[in-house]
């Protein structure tokens, strides 16, 4: 999109240049711009021997816009999803008054380009983090709204997703105010731009569409049908196929859900591996979905049966056979009841052997 | 705080005006009436002379709106953008009035300190998302566009999708110039929702001049006519409203 020629210039700075705060009198060195987007620049800049990002706008209420919605992160015990807030201010340049504010400076590959270097394998790694943010984040009464890789940054060593522009974020209910066509569900009308969780979850869908077609791809009459075709194409994206279809469906209903369901395509073969383990060494310790296994119940896996956390329960004893086919829960169900209902009969034919034995 | 509703033309045009009154008069005009106008000016592989770019700005700058140029791809973000700003730009007005009269001296949002600006664009965000709003498109029509128009439609449609998820009201009314018969031709009235567009762009016919001074008169014309209208039956019509919601 063509910018509007004023917002360039006024916020054109050169590196070297040094910016003071009117209000809090903190300066800042200009090292480089490190992009631009609808609302303003951000620079690198240098403050006190350490990095920061810089943010400008000419438009100060987008700032203030923003400056909000970090202040409100900061509350969030235990977010990581937005950068965190160092200092707002107003710079007095001749002529104009330019906003800004400064914020930590995240450094690392975005999205894709991390998953160009490390492989399909993070994907899922990735998303399972970024679905945990945002859970938090909607919990808080928040919706993302303009979720996209150019928007996440993959920092690291350890490989934590974090976001950058929190440029869309909304409060749950009202309209979402910025948004990328390709991650947005109106565009392919596939629901409406009202803030509530399932928009962030359709993006999350698209994302993952976008790691098999980095350079995305237009609509052509829109609808879920066209999306999943080009799911189905895609080899890495075939595990995930059901996930994307129903997050772009709007059949979660929160991120914990999706994020349920992925771990869940990544179990089977932990599962095996695990119960292997399982069975040579009672105590489970072998990482978090084994603790997890080691935790379940048979009746509570009965009674969570329509739940997605009950397939990763895992069961002792009569059940233990059922996981094989848990794909399908009708013939789960159905099987375990005959297994009961098998095991009951010959003990009780056993039992009843053993009591006519003691007769005799 | 209870503000009026926010009275809109969107002009979306691909070039200057070559017939009738000055547009760039036309639009202080309904300035000074309180109805904002922000231009789109749409671009394929042509690019707009010089003379249609400043036309295109002078029309925003003095219908207190904003513009903006864009190749045809990327109208629906635009159109949507564009409508958003002008609407807060407007609210940032009503509410940095107010706080003159608080705080008296001339001055605005911007004299004050950082920390508590945050609690006055929160008003504004509040504002912005419950306020009436009404929109009046204004499309050209001239042979130049013909390619565009069904881009022009998506745009639209993009947009009722986009204001309707806010809670407060919209309405929505579609012009087009040059018309059949007169220079400017009502392609739909006053409506919340413009899907019915569908079918009633398909057999628009383009061609002719660009009368865009003459079409701002009657788009303006057109919203006065009904404000008059409207406070004749406000009463009934508001609980009208309240009863189909």
């Amino acid at each position: 999109m063509m910018m509007n020629p004023s917002l360039k210039n006024l916020c054109k700075v050169i590196p070297g240049t040094i910016i003071q705060g009117k209000w809090h009198h903190n300066r800042y060195t200009i090292i480089k711009e490190l992009g631009f987007g609808a609302n303003g620049i951000v620079y690198l800049a240098r403050y006190n021997n350490s990095q920061v990002a810089l943010k400008m706008s000419d438009n100060g209420m987008s700032i203030t816009s923003e400056v909000n919605v970090l202040k409100s992160f900061a509350k969030v015990q235990g977010s990581a999803l937005g950068p965190s807030l160092l200092d707002v201010d107003d710079w007095e340049r001749p002529g104009k008054m330019v906003s800004f504010y400064v914020m930590e400076f995240i450094k690392g590959p975005d999205f894709l380009t991390f998953l160009q270097q490390k492989g399909p394998d993070w994907t899922g790694v990735m998303v399972l983090q970024l679905l945990a943010d945002l859970q938090l984040l909607h919990e808080n009464g928040w919706v993302f709204g303009d979720l996209k890789p150019d928007n996440l940054i993959v920092t690291g060593p350890p490989a934590r997703i974090r976001c950058i522009d929190v440029g869309g974020t909304t409060l749950q209910g009202r309209s979402i105010k910025e948004f990328t066509e390709f991650f947005d569900r109106g565009y392919w009308g596939l629901g409406s731009r009202k803030a509530e969780p399932g928009y962030d979850l359709f993006a999350v869908g698209m994302i993952m569409v976008n790691t098999a077609y980095p350079k995305r791809f237009n609509k052509v009459s829109g609808g879920i049908g066209e999306i999943i075709g080009k799911v189905k194409q895609s080899p890495n994206l075939k595990r995930y196929e059901t996930v994307i279809f129903n997050a772009l469906t709007g059949k979660y209903h929160s991120a914990r859900e999706m994020r349920e369901e992925i771990l869940q395509i990544h179990q089977p073969d932990t599962y095996s591996r695990s119960r292997r383990q399982q069975q040579k060494t009672t105590s489970g310790n072998q990482g978090r979905q084994q603790q997890r296994t080691t935790t379940g119940k048979q009746g509570q896996q009965r009674s969570t049966a329509n739940s997605p956390m009950s397939h990763s329960m895992a069961a002792n004893g009569t059940a233990r056979q059922t996981r094989n086919s848990y794909n399908k829960k009708k013939s789960k169900k159905s099987s375990s009841l005959l297994e009961t209902v098998t095991i009951i009969i010959v003990i009780s034919v056993l039992y009843f052997v053993y009591i006519y034995s003691q007769i005799t | 705080m209870k503000t009026g509703t926010i009275k809109q033309i969107l002009l979306i045009t691909d070039g200057c005006s070559n017939q009738g009154e000055d547009p760039i008069a036309m639009a202080a005009l309904a300035k000074e009436q309180g109805i904002t106008v922000n231009v789109i000016g749409v671009m394929e592989q042509d690019v707009i002379d010089d003379q249609g770019m400043r036309e295109i700005e002078g029309i925003a700058l003095s219908g207190g709106g904003v513009s903006q140029i864009v190749y045809a791809q990327q109208l629906s973000q635009t159109v949507q953008m564009v409508t958003r700003k002008a609407m807060t730009q407007t609210l940032q007005g009503v509410v940095n009035k107010e706080l003159q009269q608080i705080l008296g001296g001339g001055k605005t949002v911007e004299d004050l300190p950082p920390e508590q600006r945050g609690e006055v664009m929160e008003v504004v965000d509040e504002l912005g998302e419950t306020v009436e709003l009404d929109v009046l498109i204004l499309v050209d029509t001239s042979a130049s566009m013909k390619h565009k128009l069904p881009t022009v439609k998506e745009a639209l449609l993009d947009l009722s999708l986009s204001l309707n998820a806010r809670s407060g009201d919209n309405r929505f009314s579609v012009f087009v110039f040059p018309g059949k018969r007169n220079d400017v031709e009502k392609l739909l009235d006053w409506t919340p929702k413009l899907e019915s567009l569908t079918s009633i762009f398909a057999k628009l016919t383009t061609g002719g001049i660009t009368p865009t001074g003459p079409a701002l008169r009657e788009a303006l014309s057109y919203f006065n006519k009904k404000r008059s209208l409207r406070s004749l039956l406000s009463r009934d019509d508001e609980s009208f409203f309240e009863e189909s919601v």
